[in-house]
């Protein structure tokens, strides 16, 4: 597997896509440093953009290679290797290269202004983790649907509709909820439909570490109350974790069984 | 070396094998024939594991196959259609193979062989068809493997380069290797093979050599025999 994941991460270093990402992360790095003169506030601004952006990249990077990768695939599955190894290699691959270009693409400017002399770093190194996990969480889902896919359009399209559901359908339909059933006490629905969408769950808990729950008012008083606390914490890192193994698990279980 | 047993499977509603048995001995070339959509390539892809049977069983060198990879590092196969990753040049791609079966090998000879010294740093997806397939010969013999497949090796090959692949052929098998080739050139399974395989409607119809079918069909020309049973069933 290490062999395919290190072919996969080459292949992506040289192509030109990977450098876009990276120097537009390099940019809005500076840009938002620029016009924010403070740290903290760049984060927010950051956030708003990663938790949006990260995934869209991560589905749509995570499709194309494997449509795109269709021939290497074949050529490896002739090969002495595992075919679980070829798949989660290439995932591996593709999800860690787009990792590397979030990751030092916001880190180098951050780090320029002085992030280690200040306060934000913690905040900053919430926002790479979870750019980090939706990076992998929506490339798995990408493959997965790529692997059960012959079509490439329609790959594509159920792939950015699956991006377009989490990342704004589902706050929609969550308002609407919340609206509709508002004689109801609703707190632990919301807390447990925010657990239920990897991009919300990124968002709660970065805004919470950024101590600007005050804006949200009562709910945000009682999501403070959860994911303030260590268990909050620990409880929304190992949904993420569950977001990433999920869709990783199946896309092994699909490859053992799809003929090629 | 290869044993298989009432082999079945089936793509949606499309029925390919249906209860396939068939056994190769070592040594020699099996051609496998038959009409377009009859199953060769699906028995080959079932054989290299990547078509996974709906029943039956495969035993290749007396091991059954199941979900294992590790026997595959015994066969050498030559896919159909030589798709490769198109950013990559000839030699990165010979060395990442070898990379990754780890066996000693003999690219070199086969390189000069083909003349395809020039392109070795051409990217994949600036070759012609046919250079494209002497590549993928290339992939393909370049490992001593007991085994051999070829997917219509003569895809897109000019003349020299298809006497030298009949040679290269020849050569192996005098080295005690199994062949399973098939192909649509008649003349060219006439020359190369031992025992011809006839697949029709996802069943071994007739097994036995080149002499054999002659006399069965009434047909002093191969092409001819080889056509013969193909109308001869649709009589039936």
């Amino acid at each position: 597997m290490i062999k395919i994941l290190k072919y996969s991460f080459y292949d992506l270093m040289r192509s030109r896509w990977s450098y876009v990402y990276f120097l537009f992360y390099l940019l809005l790095g500076f840009v938002l440093l620029f016009l924010n003169n403070e740290l903290s506030k760049a984060v927010i601004t950051l956030m708003n953009v990663i938790i949006v952006l990260v995934p869209l990249i991560g589905t749509i990077f995570g499709v194309m290679y494997y449509y795109n990768s269709k021939e290497f695939t074949e050529l490896l599955l002739a090969q002495p290797i595992k075919r679980s190894s070829i798949f989660l290699g290439q995932y591996l691959g593709v999800a860690g290269s787009l990792t590397v270009s979030l990751v030092l693409g916001l880190g180098i400017p951050f780090a320029l202004y002085g992030l280690f002399q200040s306060n934000a770093i913690w905040d900053f190194s919430l926002l790479l983790i979870t750019g980090a996990f939706l990076t992998l969480i929506f490339t798995a889902v990408a493959f997965n649907i790529a692997l059960s896919n012959e079509n490439k359009i329609k790959g594509f399209g159920y792939a950015v509709l699956a991006w377009l559901f989490l990342a704004v359908i589902y706050d929609g339909l969550f308002l609407m909820s919340l609206i509709v059933f508002e004689e109801y006490p609703l707190d632990n629905l919301s807390l447990i439909a925010t657990m239920f969408n990897p991009i919300d769950l990124s968002r709660t808990l970065i805004l919470l570490k950024l101590d600007i729950s005050a804006l949200l008012g009562y709910t945000g008083a009682i999501f403070k109350q959860f994911f303030g606390t260590n268990l909050g914490l620990f409880m929304s890192i190992f949904m993420l974790c569950l977001w990433t193994v999920i869709p990783v698990w199946r896309l092994a279980y699909v490859a053992k069984r799809k003929d090629f | 070396m290869i044993h298989v047993e009432s082999l079945h499977k089936r793509f949606g509603k499309n029925v390919v094998l249906a209860g396939l048995d068939l056994d190769i001995a070592q040594g020699g070339i099996s051609a496998i024939l038959g009409p377009n959509g009859s199953g060769k390539t699906t028995l080959i892809k079932t054989v290299l594991g990547m078509v996974i049977p709906n029943k039956g069983t495969i035993e290749v060198m007396d091991t059954p196959i199941g979900n294992r990879w590790k026997y595959r590092q015994d066969i050498n196969y030559l896919p159909q259609i030589a798709n490769f990753p198109g950013n990559l040049k000839v030699r990165e791609l010979i060395a990442m193979i070898k990379d990754i079966r780890q066996k000693p090998s003999d690219e070199q000879k086969l390189i000069g062989l083909f003349g395809l010294e020039p392109f070795l740093d051409n990217k994949l997806s600036n070759l012609s068809g046919g250079t494209k397939q002497k590549v993928n010969i290339v992939l393909t013999f370049m490992f001593d493997s007991p085994l051999i497949i070829l997917d219509e090796p003569t895809n897109g090959l000019d003349p020299l380069a298809l006497i030298r692949l009949k040679e290269l052929i020849f050569e192996e098998r005098e080295k005690g290797k199994t062949f399973l080739i098939t192909s649509h050139i008649m003349q060219f399974v006439e020359e190369v093979s031992d025992q011809i395989v006839y697949l029709l409607e996802g069943k071994i119809y007739f097994k036995g050599s080149i002499t054999e079918l002659k006399t069965k069909t009434g047909q002093s020309n191969f092409e001819r025999a080889i056509a013969a049973i193909s109308t001869h069933n649709n009589h039936d």
